[in-house]
């Protein structure tokens, strides 16, 4: 199985199992670097897919919670070099897939070729880049795709349905499918019309849909199940780790069981 | 990570900008631009794209155009002669009045021409960033205008060494926004424009002010700026006899230098020099001199030159010009620069403000501490290049600078001139 299949396996397992997939997000590093490695193999042993956010100093798609969490890693260190490192050097297997989210320029810094070979080597199976439209994403897809890593594109709701056939023809994991037209952590709730959104992309995608963007209850998660292959929870997960609460009894409460 | 191009490609990527053929059909200047943004803007992108195909090439569009800039803004803007600043320098000076502009600067031609382009694309209300805040007050003058609501966005640092710009935007209709995010000034502005943007990509339209940003605006300010070296062109032409030996203008974004350049890329005996921020230094976040000293990289919609740490982290900066402090720059520049048509230098803080005092002294002009810098460039070429004939593009006027200026007592030296 490619890296990037892995990804998509998780997904459907937990369809198969009758329940909705669960992609969780935390950027690395935040609250605290020495908690990162604890808190991943805390995420990964509740959620289908753990997604790590590289921190950013400019990001724009980005509400309150994750523009404070990228700049407190930053000031603390945390680059992708770290990231890297951390989990090279981690002496647990996470029990999900991972996926690294970035703007585009650490990225290119770091060097296509150089980063596909690395994630390759630490288990990392895809990536999700914001600032990186289809048509500017060649020279990265191609770098990943060589080691079997996946790049997963995004549609919106103000994307064109013929536009979002291709993206999801184009994607690597998993399609993510931004509920709103908005940044991360709004906390208006899922707007209108939600459920038709996620069935159009849903029938022109051959791959798992995920919703994100203001997930945080799980009367939400349950809603986006009936409709799409799963749900991304960041800043809210983002904001429990900031409390120092418990990550894994939050997914759990996410997915509707008890804690 | 740097680009090296051949003679070869140097050769032909001039051709293509002077033939008009940059940006390409992907909004590259060479490798430089593209459109680097969310998925959810990229359809506004498209139709702002489509937008500016269509009414950019409509005589009635451009008639309009012409009408506002010949009677609401005040175009053609003079080009003065500098004996006085010539006989210091030694060299003939000739100034391109942007600061005559109503609102005062440069940014009110882009402002009108967006605006009047907002109006005809449907758009329910525009959004804009400002640094120095003319842009901000040029864009709330011109919505006015056209009949659009306006918000600006602004550092919470620019908010306070700009003030007077600030109550004149609110005067002018406009809501700003303080913003309390990233650095505080320019480019926490522009972040937090696009945030807005992206929560209503159909209706809002964002009124970008400088040549940055993503495909097509790069283009379309430029285009709209172009009126500026076409004027100059004709008026040194008429005033001097000749163009120009070396034509000098400040680069925050690059707005106003593109407007002045651009049409004297293809004049190739025409030395072109933009002045950056050389603030207090060489250092990590002493300076804004992004051509200079900066590396290829993506930031707010454009791959263009960047200060940058190793990790691809984008720099903190300094200027002591709102309007200059800003770690990235027009991918256009960054191409002129790589392909060596046009000298990129920085003057320092205080390099730009001995020259400002030095205009007020000796011709009766407070230039904006933007526009100082370009002063700041020119003084230092002409002290090299003795007799030859000087264009200075003087950007904008310096009243909205008095809160920082009251901080720096005028010398005597210049007072005595
Ligand atoms: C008078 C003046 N000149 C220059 C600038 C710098 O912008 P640009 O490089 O886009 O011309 C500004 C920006 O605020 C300005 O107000």
């Amino acid at each position: 199985m490619q890296p990037h299949e892995r990804i998509t396996d998780s997904l459907r397992q937990a369809n198969a199992a009758g329940r909705p997939g669960l992609v969780a997000f935390l950027t690395a590093g935040h609250p605290s670097p020495a908690g990162f490695l604890p808190a991943l193999q805390a995420i990964a042993a509740e959620a289908d897919v753990v997604e790590i956010g590289v921190p950013f100093s400019d990001p724009m798609a980005d509400g309150m919670t994750i523009q404070r969490a990228s700049q407190s890693a930053i000031a603390q260190g945390v680059s992708l070099r770290w990231i890297f490192e951390q989990l090279g050097g981690r002496d647990f297997e996470p029990e999900a897939p991972l996926l690294l989210m970035s703007y585009l320029n650490p990225l290119l810094n770091f060097g296509y070729e150089r980063l596909a070979a690395r994630a390759a080597e630490v288990g990392v199976c895809g990536f999700i880049v914001p600032d990186l439209p289809l048509e500017e994403s060649a020279p990265l897809r191609d770098a990943l795709e060589a080691q079997g890593v996946g790049l997963v594109q995004m549609v919106t709701p103000a994307t064109p349905l013929a536009r979002a056939k291709v993206l999801c023809e184009a994607s690597r994991g998993f399609v993510y499918a931004v509920t709103m037209t908005g940044i991360t952590g709004g906390s208006r709730g899922l707007p209108e019309g939600v459920a038709e959104y996620l069935d159009r992309v849903s029938g022109v995608s051959p791959l798992p849909v995920c919703a994100g963007f203001g997930i945080r209850e799980p009367a939400q998660v349950r809603l986006i199940g009936e409709h799409a292959a799963g749900a991304v929870v960041g800043s809210a997960l983002v904001e429990v780790l900031e409390e120092g609460a418990d990550p894994g009894v939050f997914l759990r409460g996410l997915r509707g069981k008890a804690a | 990570m740097t680009i090296e191009f051949s003679e070869n490609d140097k050769a032909r990527l001039l051709e293509d900008t002077i033939a008009g053929r940059l940006p390409d059909a992907g909004g590259r200047f060479g490798p430089f631009g593209g459109r680097y943004v969310p998925e959810t803007l990229v359809p506004a992108l498209e139709r702002l794209t489509e937008g500016v195909r269509q009414h950019l090439a409509d005589p009635a569009f451009l008639e309009r155009f012409r009408h506002e800039l010949a009677t609401w803004v005040g175009r053609p803007t003079p080009l003065t002669e500098a004996p006085n600043l010539g006989r210091a320098w030694g060299a003939p000076v000739w100034l391109k009045r942007e600061d005559l502009a109503h609102t005062g600067a440069h940014k009110i031609n882009n402002a009108i021409g967006q605006a009047l382009l907002a109006k005809r694309l449907g758009a329910r209300r525009v959004i804009a960033e400002t640094g120095a805040g003319q842009h901000g007050v040029a864009s709330a003058a011109a919505c006015a205008r056209v009949g659009l609501p306006c918000t600006v966005y602004m550092g919470a640092v620019d908010v306070e060494r700009q003030a007077p710009n600030v109550d004149r935007m609110r005067r002018l209709g406009a809501e700003v926004h303080a913003v309390q995010s990233g650095d505080r000034t320019l480019r926490s502005a522009i972040d937090e424009a696009l945030r807005d943007w992206v929560s209503d990509p159909a209706g809002t339209y964002y009124l970008l002010g400088s040549a940055v940003g993503p495909h097509p605006y790069p283009y379309l300010v430029r285009e709209l700026h172009c009126v500026i070296g076409r004027e100059s062109r004709e008026q040194m032409l008429a005033a001097a006899g000749a163009l120009p030996d070396a034509v000098f203008a400040c680069v925050g974004g690059g707005s106003n230098a593109i407007g002045l350049f651009h049409p004297m890329v293809g004049d190739r005996e025409v030395a072109l020099i933009g002045v950056e921020a050389g603030g207090l230094g060489g250092g990590l976040g002493q300076h804004s001199a992004t051509l200079s000293r900066g590396r290829p990289g993506v930031l707010q919609g454009a791959y263009t030159l960047l200060l940058q740490d190793d990790d691809g982290q984008v720099q903190g900066t300094h200027s002591i010009s709102a309007g200059l402090d800003y770690p990235g720059v027009g991918p256009e520049h960054a191409l002129l620069k790589s392909i060596g048509r046009v000298d990129y230098i920085a003057a320092s803080d205080e390099d730009a403000l001995d020259a400002l005092n030095e205009c007020c002294a000796l011709e009766g002009i407070l230039p904006a501490l933007e526009t100082a810098h370009a002063f700041a460039g020119a003084r230092e070429w002409a002290r090299r290049n003795p007799g030859r004939r000087i264009l200075i593009g003087l950007s904008g006027r310096g009243d909205k600078d008095m809160p920082t200026l009251t901080k720096f007592p005028m010398e005597a030296r210049h007072a005595a001139a």
